[in-house]
């Protein structure tokens, strides 16, 4: 059973406590049609978990397969730059059907972060290390496509349906 | 599932003890001398094992083309090349999958490694690797790792319907002798 080598650290994108009695690692693509499905999916677990439940994201682009996944993926995290990961996050499912150019400048008007510091960002390959790292990470720890859950380190090979979840992490809390 | 840690010494020294066929559900493990083989890579091309020697080779065995793409092992696997290169690795897929059928789903995922048939006779290098499956024609979803001396070092047989990732590739990889 793949293990989660990198463990999570205060610098990880995170939603709960880190002490939380359950940590759900994903590995993501934001343009991953199963990803998006997964992400009304995590959106559930953490409303029935509630605190006992803390949520990690992490960038796992298939960028072959996926061409706006690496883009998508640098805009998220220039708004992690500014504190606002979570907005950009939700806002790149929640529009999954329309990722392009268009949609992350409309994205970082909204966040009111500047156009002209994402072009830099992503020209100078600030936002593109995070993504390389994350991706990196994952491979090493046994991501095999997209999404990857990790349940307190150890991978979820089982189906990716709420009951399923909810049956694995109801067990560890 | 087979994951094999012995050191180049016991690699060496288990040889001799690997060369029977191997039974249906074990796949050949790290020690055995990798069989060698030649197949079709495009419709007029064959590509051999031998001509790859001298260099890491990654052999993955899976059961058919045309898997759902964001869990699918090669498009993984497709990402991952660079990562393979850092250890001048080379990356084979192999299935029954006849060469048109390959063709075409390399175009499909932009793969940009070769894939193998193992077509006629069906699955003949699958079996010699211990890697068949009798009971639905496919290849098993296996993994091996060869040194450049054609030895296997390292091997694992993943639940069919589990795509293995490739932690243990890299791990395999970085543990080869220079």
């Amino acid at each position: 059973m793949a293990q989660l080598r990198d463990a999570v650290t205060a610098s990880d994108h995170m939603q709960g406590d880190v002490q939380a009695a359950v940590t759900l690692v994903e590995y993501g693509d934001y343009q991953c049609p199963a990803c998006g499905e997964a992400y009304l999916l995590v959106k559930r677990l953490q409303e029935y978990f509630g605190k006992d439940l803390c949520f990690v994201f992490r960038n796992f682009p298939l960028t072959e397969a996926h061409p706006q996944a690496e883009a998508a993926a640098e805009t998220a995290e220039f708004a992690a730059m500014h504190g606002q990961f979570w907005q950009a996050h939700d806002a790149l499912y929640e529009n999954q059907e329309a990722l392009g150019a268009t949609l992350y400048l409309e994205l970082v008007k909204t966040l009111h972060l500047s156009a002209a510091g994402l072009r830099q960002a992503v020209e100078e390959g600030s936002c593109r290390a995070r993504v390389r790292a994350d991706f990196s990470g994952g491979v090493r720890s046994g991501v095999n496509g997209t999404p990857t859950f990790f349940i307190n380190g150890r991978r979820h090979d089982g189906g990716l349906d709420f009951e399923s979840l909810v049956a694995v992490i109801e067990a560890l809390r | 599932m087979t994951r094999n840690n012995d050191s180049p010494q016991q690699v060496r020294t288990s040889i001799a003890n690997t060369q029977m066929p191997p039974a249906a559900s074990s796949i050949l493990p790290a020690g055995a001398l990798a069989p060698s083989f030649t197949l079709h890579v495009t419709p007029d091309q064959t590509l051999s094992l031998n001509e790859l020697l001298g260099r890491p080779i990654i052999l993955a065995f899976y059961p058919a083309d045309w898997s759902a793409v964001c869990g699918d092992e090669l498009t993984l696997f497709n990402e991952i090349l660079p990562e393979f290169k850092k250890y001048n690795a080379e990356l084979l897929g192999i299935s029954v999958d006849g060469v048109w059928c390959h063709q075409a789903f390399e175009q499909s995922r932009k793969l940009h490694f070769p894939l193998l048939s193992d077509f006629e006779p069906k699955g003949e290098v699958a079996r010699s690797y211990g890697a068949y499956r009798s009971s639905d024609g496919v290849c098993a979803r296996a993994l091996f790792v060869i040194d450049r001396h054609g030895v296997i070092s390292w091997s694992y047989l993943s639940p069919v319907a589990v795509n293995p990732g490739a932690d243990g590739i890299l791990d395999a990889l970085e543990n080869l002798p220079p």
